[in-house]
């Protein structure tokens, strides 16, 4: 593998450099296979499952459809870095709660996608929960208790308001 | 937080909704999925497939592939050391094609390399001369045997039938119909992932592997690698869903052959299309039922033929058959049968496990012939099923006497009861109509429609194999271990087992030991039976380690242990004032016990389908409420109600998860799920083109969980996996059925078949 691509990305506000790389790397693999990020997880790499979702410059993607090398100039933010010093966050600790999470391989997406959804969105309807995750599939729950995570989040965030 | 009150927080004992303990790492994305695992010095391995579904290999070149830099090693069926073929109940599926392949994306050889792209640059080196054939499509043709045999085996798997009383009894009221079942995908998210070690003499391995079954894999991939069990070591990895997929073999043995020749660690892992390849998916099927009833609409008997095509390779195919066979009746009383069925082969994809096994192809004729009844009879679909209802003690048409509790009418009942969701109003969030996000239905167009199923579903195996579960549990300073091979796909076993223990012997902490093969099997988490049968040996380990702990306690302060029970965390005497900590009491020791549960035993049918083949059965209702625009051909499913036997919650908040995910995957195969084949090769191996529910899909869920204590399970509980996503499906169809007034009896259902 001629692999000779050297470059740095900002992740969870971190530079951190990727060495011999192949130029073809998607963003996931980068990640996961040389960042030692391996939270994000892949389950389709065609933009369809949402299981690979980042934030890249406070967007929410699919990694598994960017090229690494060309995410050289963003700011990257990876379901590890949502977590600061090892605290749950309020969505997290509301999807063990409420029972969001069962085999737990679409979770760090939906990790992702949630925050990304009360960030820029804090009151959202019922359909604007639906439609920011349905862009992440999750096969064990039915979505329920992902659905009784956000709304648990989002009463506790007006409690403490 | 506004306000902070006093709260003790309950016990995480059996019946309350207990964490998951592996949750806080799993919203982190700390929890090590297999897909995760790395080890030094690790190569990557990949399979090269067949593109064609049936061809003779002429010839296979791997030289320019082994050329490639990067390239470690290519193995091929010559590689295989011990047997040549694997199989869970019929060794009849080759580790590599040798002569001849039989399926689209059956595996021909396996490349290890530095990067994944070598691999994929390897693979696409392979040359493979084949001789293509005229695949085997059409399972009557099997059955008919105007085909020649593509399998040393044949192309009939497994013909079974049952005959049970009058077989020239009929009724006034007859209804027949022909129902097709499409294929399904398990979908698990987490794709097939392995990491095989070798061991540094190169004379045995280590393997993490996402399966269900362990123990099984170890024997068939000892046999393969010729290699004693003792020197291969398998410990299970982070599993992201299972659904049935990965009960059989998929890549663990190539992993461990090419780890073996490499001498270096190898991942594999599938892409979202190879994994399409690479596992057995539901059988589709076509059912042909008749229905004789009197003029009340009760049943008088039913005739029935079953075809499942199995594919190119048996799996559980005959296990499969006889499921749906033996669930002709669904949960109705029925005295004369005649029911053909047959599993055969084709070289289409092999097809096996996947939740509800053989009875939700079954569930689909038997509802939609109960709905065809009432309607003869001018009867509803609840008063025809309630007539019908089943109860504990009846016989089956197998002749089994039904000795698990069957509260079917309680499941009936209790589901009309739940209210229907308030009617569409006359301005609607587009979101919520057919068709969702697409925003093409128009509400004036769309007609409501409300279906009912209800369904029975056996648990744990059946004909006569003896299906146990192991658990060890040690006790020492008031903490509890528990050691078992139970695969954790999601489920939660991993929350119930601490549950248990916790229960039983007054403790709350509970270390879980790696799940691996160092302690006897536990059995598949299949078959709805890991909470009845691993829930049973964790019970009874826990409860020899409380036996041996009372007596220490008797010792030490003389009193009869006879006297002696758990009282929350303590030991205390019944009959007096003493009381200690189990934290207390164990000081200092240690107890451990391994115990093993089986079930009861089970038998094999006679020829005539006779025989008491299951071991115990749970039951559900559901009502599906449904939109539909008839123009557009679009549903959107609005409300489902049920009401579920489930013996006794241990959860709560685990038992609604296995519920609303089970409908879910029901809602799938109704309206959106299929593999699509064509000659044999299947056109949408991908997430872009197989459709699963998403967040926009799901249905409102009401449910209620029927608790009658089965005698028989441990625990009292029942399996509660499988019956979600049974009778959801004929339930949702009818629906449709009945907003158009149209029969279909195909599923998935598409919008052709609404709009045309
Ligand atoms: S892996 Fe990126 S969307 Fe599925
Ligand atoms: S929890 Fe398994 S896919 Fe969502």
């Amino acid at each position: 593998m001629s692999a000779n691509e050297f470059y740095s990305l900002n992740v969870n506000g971190e530079t951190m450099s990727v060495q011999d790389s192949w130029v073809g790397e998607s963003l996931l693999y980068v990640l996961r296979e040389r960042l030692g990020l391996p939270g994000t997880k892949g389950a389709c790499e065609q933009g369809e499952c949402g299981s690979c979702t980042v934030l890249m410059d406070g967007e929410a993607v699919c990694a598994c459809l960017v090229m690494a090398a060309t995410a050289v100039n963003s700011e990257i933010v990876t379901v590890e870095g949502i977590t600061t010093d090892s605290e749950l966050t309020d969505v997290q600790q509301s999807f063990v709660e409420e029972g969001a999470v069962q085999c737990g391989f679409c979770t760090p997406g939906l990790i992702v996608a949630v925050h990304h959804l009360l960030g820029k969105n804090p009151q959202p309807s019922e359909f604007e929960i639906k439609e920011a995750i349905s862009g992440n599939i999750c096969r064990c729950t039915g979505y329920g208790r992902v659905f009784a995570a956000v709304e648990a989040t989002i009463r506790s965030r007006n409690d403490s308001k | 937080m506004a306000k902070s009150s006093l709260v003790t927080k309950p016990r995480d004992i059996l019946g309350n909704s207990a964490l998951r303990p592996d949750g806080a790492h799993k919203v982190q994305g700390s929890f090590e999925f297999t897909s995760d695992l790395h080890a030094e010095n690790m190569l990557w391995g990949a399979t090269l497939r067949s593109p064609h579904p049936y061809a003779k290999i002429v010839s296979i070149d791997t030289s320019a592939a082994l050329a490639l830099s990067g390239v470690q090693c290519v193995i091929t069926a010559d590689d295989v050391p011990g047997k040549p073929t694997y199989g869970l109940i019929s060794s009849d599926q080759p580790v590599f094609a040798q002569d001849f392949v039989r399926y689209m994306g059956e595996p021909v050889a396996a490349v290890a390399a530095d990067h994944p792209e070598t691999c994929r640059r390897a693979l696409a080196l392979i040359t493979v001369v084949y001789e293509v054939l005229t695949p085997l499509t059409d399972p009557e043709d099997a059955i008919a045997g105007s085909f020649a045999p593509i399998h040393p085996d044949g192309n009939v798997i497994r013909h079974q039938r049952i005959i049970r009383g009058e077989q020239s009894i009929s009724g006034p009221i007859v209804v027949e119909g022909e129902y097709v079942i499409g294929m399904q995908d398990q979908a698990f998210l987490g794709l097939e992932a392995a990491l095989a070690i070798p061991d540094p003499d190169g004379l045995g391995l280590h393997l993490h592997v996402a399966t269900q079954w362990l123990h099984e894999d170890l024997t068939q991939i000892s046999a393969c690698l010729n290699l004693p069990a003792d020197k291969i070591r398998l410990t299970l990895g982070g599993v992201g869903g299972a659904f049935g997929a990965r009960e059989d073999i998929s890549l663990q043995v190539h992993c461990c052959l090419l780890a073996l020749k490499a001498g270096r660690p190898i991942k594999m892992q599938y892409s979202r299309e190879e994994s399409f390849f690479g596992h057995v998916h539901r059988h589709p099927a076509t059912i042909f039922m008749r229905h004789h009833a009197d003029s009340n609409g009760k049943i008088v008997k039913i005739d029935a033929r079953f075809v499942f095509d199995g594919g190119a390779y048996t799996s559980t195919s005959p296990a499969v058959l006889i499921n749906g066979i033996t669930h002709t009746q669904g949960p109705y009383k029925c005295d004369n049968a005649t029911v053909d069925g047959y599993a055969v082969r084709t070289n289409n994809p092999p097809c096996g496990a996947m939740r509800g096994f053989g009875v939700v192809q079954a569930c689909f004729a038997h509802e939609s012939q109960m709905d065809k009844i009432a309607a003869a009879v001018g009867k509803s679909p609840v008063e025809i099923r309630l007539i019908n209802a089943m109860v504990t003690g009846d016989p089956l048409i197998t002749g089994q006497i039904m000795e698990s509790v069957a509260p079917v009418a309680r499941c009936i009942t209790e589901t009309d009861a739940i209210p229907l969701p308030e009617l569409m109003g006359q301005t609607v969030n587009e979101l919520s109509l057919p068709g969702g996000s697409g925003l093409t239905a128009s509400r004036s167009n769309i007609v409501r429609g409300i279906g009912w199923g209800v369904s029975m579903k056996n648990l744990m195996y059946s004909e006569g194999f003896d299906d146990y579960a192991t658990a060890r549990c040690t006790l020492k300073d008031g903490i509890a271990s528990l050691k078992f091979a139970t695969s954790e796909v999601g489920q939660g076993f991993v929350t119930l087992a601490p549950q248990i223990a916790r229960s039983v012997l007054g403790v709350d902490e509970v270390i879980l030991e790696p799940i691996d093969t160092q302690i006897g099997s536990a059995g598949s988490t299949s078959a709805s039976r890991q909470t009845w049968m691993s829930g049973g040996a964790v019970d009874g380990a826990c409860r020899l380690v409380r036996e041996r702990l009372f007596h220490h306690v008797g010792l030490m302060h003389s009193i009869d242990p006879i006297r002696l029970v758990i009282d929350g965390t303590d030991v205390i005497d019944q009959l007096g004032t003493f009381r200690v900590s189990v934290a207390d009491a164990s000081e200092g020791i240690e107890i451990s016990e391994t115990f093993e549960h089986h079930h009861r035993a089970t038998e094999e049918l006679d020829e005539n389908g006779q025989g008491n083949c299951h071991t115990a059965f749970a039951f559900v209702a559901h009502r599906a409420v449904v939109d539909v625009d008839p123009e557009l051909g679009l549903v959107k499913v609005v409300q489902i109600a049920t009401a579920q036997d489930v013996g006794r919650v241990l959860n709560p908040l685990s038992a609604i998860g296995q519920v609303e995910g089970g409908i879910a995957q029901g809602l799938g195969l109704a309206v959106m799920e299929e593999i699509v084949m064509k000659d044999g090769k299947v056109r949408n191996p991908s997430f872009t083109d197989y459709l699963l529910p998403t967040a926009l899909d799901a249905p409102d869920v009401v449910a209620v969980m029927i608790e009658e204590h089965e005698p028989q399970a441990p625990l009292g509980a029942k399996g509660i996996g499988e019956p979600p996503c049974i009778s959801v499906t004929p339930a949702i169809v009818a629906a449709i059925r009945n907003a158009i007034g149209k029969n279909i009896e195909r599923i998935p259902v598409r919008p052709q078949d609404i709009c045309l």
